[in-house]
Order: structure tokens, then sequence, then C-alpha cells
């Protein structure tokens, strides 16, 4: 078993799935903010998917996408999506009213106010949506070795398997690590987008 | 064999692992609240170590599900009694935060108020902090529900039973049916027990505080 080529596998699950949900989430936040009838079933959808038990959905999910690493990566995504769609939607909603009817007054489009004005008002609350689901997404990957896939569950369900400590722990560790370091340097960068647009944004 | 007949063969296997997962996520989050509402209130008396623990809980919590699993089968062994300890353990992390944040942000004004009117410590915690922080108290208690029904589906491989039982063999003997069984009724059961304790946590909440988002 190479730690290493374990540690990049599992870094690579999380990251794609990290970049799909982050592209999908903030898309279903700007439908939800923009289309005000389907907010509260957009939002509702992405809690009742975070709610449903991870082996379960997993064991699901394998039903229909067979072993391997497609199947984490869509559970992933899909156990990603709420903390990001409800972080966008409300980032989106907090933007000043005075700064959209600003950016209105301009003779901005709906797109244009969107893209220059409100979303980017509304990133360090994004960003700390996908700092959330990235933690969360690291351990949850974990499970992955139970329906076919790679990264550090393996050497976790060896461990368990054969009641083996040290197989357990080389799997853990990295991985507590991972979730720490990203939490404590995503926090650090969470916390310069909201200084930086503190002053315009509330 | 269609899964209705499936289903109806298998009920009485269904009712079990479902009352048994009920009885393990009812008595680990009872012993989660039991331990970290105390604690809770402690901290928010000694802020100072608040951070410090709550930091520590936050680290537990951020170890893997299946790393918990095999800590437990290896230091404590297989059977229900394991799984309770490590299902208690997640359960603590939701409602100590909760419990911590819903007093510490109680507003100034009414503990001063309380304190102006004569109040004792004691008098002010039950009848000023914790009810105004009851909402948040209750929110906690249904974070760590969902948690607890979704780690009791794994706890099901150390022997705890519940439905994760089905899951489990299913996943191991590719038997779609089987993971149904299993995978459904944890997800329905997850889905309502956090539909009623939103409820109650809604009912709960002071008449006057509600419509404002705590």
């Amino acid at each position: 078993m190479n730690m290493f080529s374990m540690i990049a596998e599992h870094m690579y699950i999380v990251f794609i799935a990290i970049a799909i949900a982050v592209v999908l989430g903030i898309f279903f936040g700007v439908v939800a903010y923009w289309v005000r009838y389907l907010d509260k079933i957009i939002l509702w959808l992405t809690e009742v998917l975070q709610t449903i038990p991870s082996l379960a959905l997993l064991a699901l999910l394998m039903i229909v996408f067979g072993l391997g690493n497609t199947t984490i990566i869509v559970g992933l995504v899909l156990y990603a999506l709420m903390p990001i769609v409800r972080n966008t939607f409300i980032g989106l909603n907090d933007v000043q009213p005075y700064l959209k009817d600003a950016a209105k007054g301009m003779g901005m489009t709906k797109l244009q106010r969107l893209i220059k004005v409100e979303l980017p008002l509304s990133f360090p609350l994004i960003f700390s949506g996908i700092k959330i689901a990235t933690v969360n997404s690291l351990s949850i990957a974990v499970m992955g070795v139970l329906i076919g896939a790679g990264g550090l569950g393996f050497p976790v369900y060896r461990g368990i398997q054969t009641r083996s400590l040290e197989l357990i722990l080389m799997g853990a560790i990295p991985v507590v690590l991972m979730a720490l370091v990203f939490d404590y340097v995503m926090s650090n960068i969470e916390r310069r987008l909201t200084l930086r647009t503190s002053d315009t944004n509330k | 064999m269609t899964l209705i007949d499936f289903l109806i063969e298998n009920q009485r296997d269904m009712t079990n692992n479902l009352l048994r997962h009920i009885e393990l996520v009812g008595i680990s989050v009872f012993i989660g609240i039991v331990i970290s509402i105390p604690l809770g209130i402690v901290l928010s008396r000694h802020r100072k170590l608040a951070g410090t623990v709550l930091a520590i809980a936050g680290t537990i919590q951020t170890i893997p599900g299946l790393v918990m699993l095999g800590f437990a089968l290896i230091f404590l062994g297989i059977g229900m009694l394991p799984a309770l300890v490590i299902l208690s353990l997640y359960a603590i992390l939701p409602i100590l935060r909760n419990t911590y944040t819903g007093i510490t942000e109680v507003d100034p004004s009414y503990t001063e108020a309380a304190r102006g009117i004569g109040m004792t410590n004691m008098q002010m915690l039950f009848k000023v902090e914790l009810p105004l922080a009851l909402s948040s108290i209750i929110g906690g208690i249904r974070i760590s529900t969902v948690y607890i029904v979704s780690w009791a589906t794994l706890a099901s491989y150390i022997g705890a039973g519940g439905l994760g039982d089905p899951i489990w063999t299913g996943l191991a003997t590719y038997n779609t049916k089987l993971i149904l069984s299993g995978a459904v009724p944890s997800a329905i059961l997850a889905l309502v027990l956090s539909g009623l304790i939103g409820l109650l946590q809604r009912i709960l909440t002071p008449r006057g505080l509600r419509g404002v988002r705590v």
C-alpha cells in the first residue's frame, strides 16, 4: 500500500466532488434567489439529501452507478450541495438593497448585476459554505471503500477487518490532519475575504 | 421475487431492525443530552475554557465514522454497548455547541434586567437563560439525532443491529433488495425524526421570539 497515492486519490475524489458541487450549488443558489417560488423547495431538497444516512445513500447510489470512484463522487456532491446552496442563497439575499438599486440604476441587466455586484459581494459567505462542504467531504470520502472507491478508506477498512489499530490509524491520521488543515487555511481565507467586502456589505 | 413479496416476507426482520435502530438512536441521544446540556451551562460560565473544550469536541467530530467504528471494535469489542459509547460521543458536540451559543447569545439586557430584579444565579439560569436558549438547544438535538441515525447504520457492522444490518449484508452480497430494505427505512426515519424535532422546536419557542430567526 502506497501512502502517497492513497492520500492523492483521496484528495482527487474530494476535489472533483467539491468542484462539481460548487458549480451546481451556486447555480441552484442563484435559481432559488431569482425564482422566488422555488427557493423553499430547493433549500428543502438539499436538506433532505443531507439528512439521508451516508451508508444508506452510498448503498443506494451503488445500485445505480455500480462500484468505483464515480459513485462516491456523486454521493459527496449530493452531501456538499446543502451548505453551498444555502450560503449562496443567504449571501445573495443579504447584499444591501442600495447596492442592488445602484446597479439597477446604472442600467445593468439582471445577469450583469449578478456577476458584477451580487455574487462578488456574497462570495465570503459562499466560500464559507465551500469550506464546510470540503471538510465534511474529506471525512465522508473514507466510506468510499465500501462501494469500491480508492482513497484513505482502504487502510481503515482493512484495519477493521484485521483488527489492526496501526492500519486504521494509517488512514485516519491523514484524514483528520487534512480536515484540520483545510479548515484552518480556508477559515483564514474566509476572514480576509470578509474583511475586504465588509465595508460595502453591511 | 418482486420487491413487494420480499418486503412482505421480511416484514418481521425489518420491524425488528427499525425498532433496534430507534433504540440505539434514543439511548445515545439521551446520553448526549444528559452530558452536554449541563456541560454547556458550565462552559457558558467559564468562557475561557469553552474555546478549548469546543475545539476538542470539534476535532473528535472530524474523525470519520468508519474510523470511530474501528476504534470501538478494537478497544471495546463488538455488541450494542461499544456502539452506544461511540454514538453518544458523536451526539455530544452539536448539543454542547448549541447549548453554549444559545446561552451566550442571550441579549445582555435580559440578564441585566434579571439581575436588577434580584434573581439569583440559579433563577436567572432557569427562568431567563435556558428558556431563551431552548430553541437553539433543541436545534442541536435535532442535528445530533440526524447524525446518529446515520452513524447507527454504520454501527451495525460491530454487531449493534439496526437498519444497517441489511445494508451491510446487501453490500457484501450485492443484494439490491436487502440494501433497499435497510437504506429506505433509515432515510425515512432520519427525515421523520428531523421533522418531528423541528416541529417541537417551533412549538417550544417562546411566543415572543417566534418569527425571529434563531
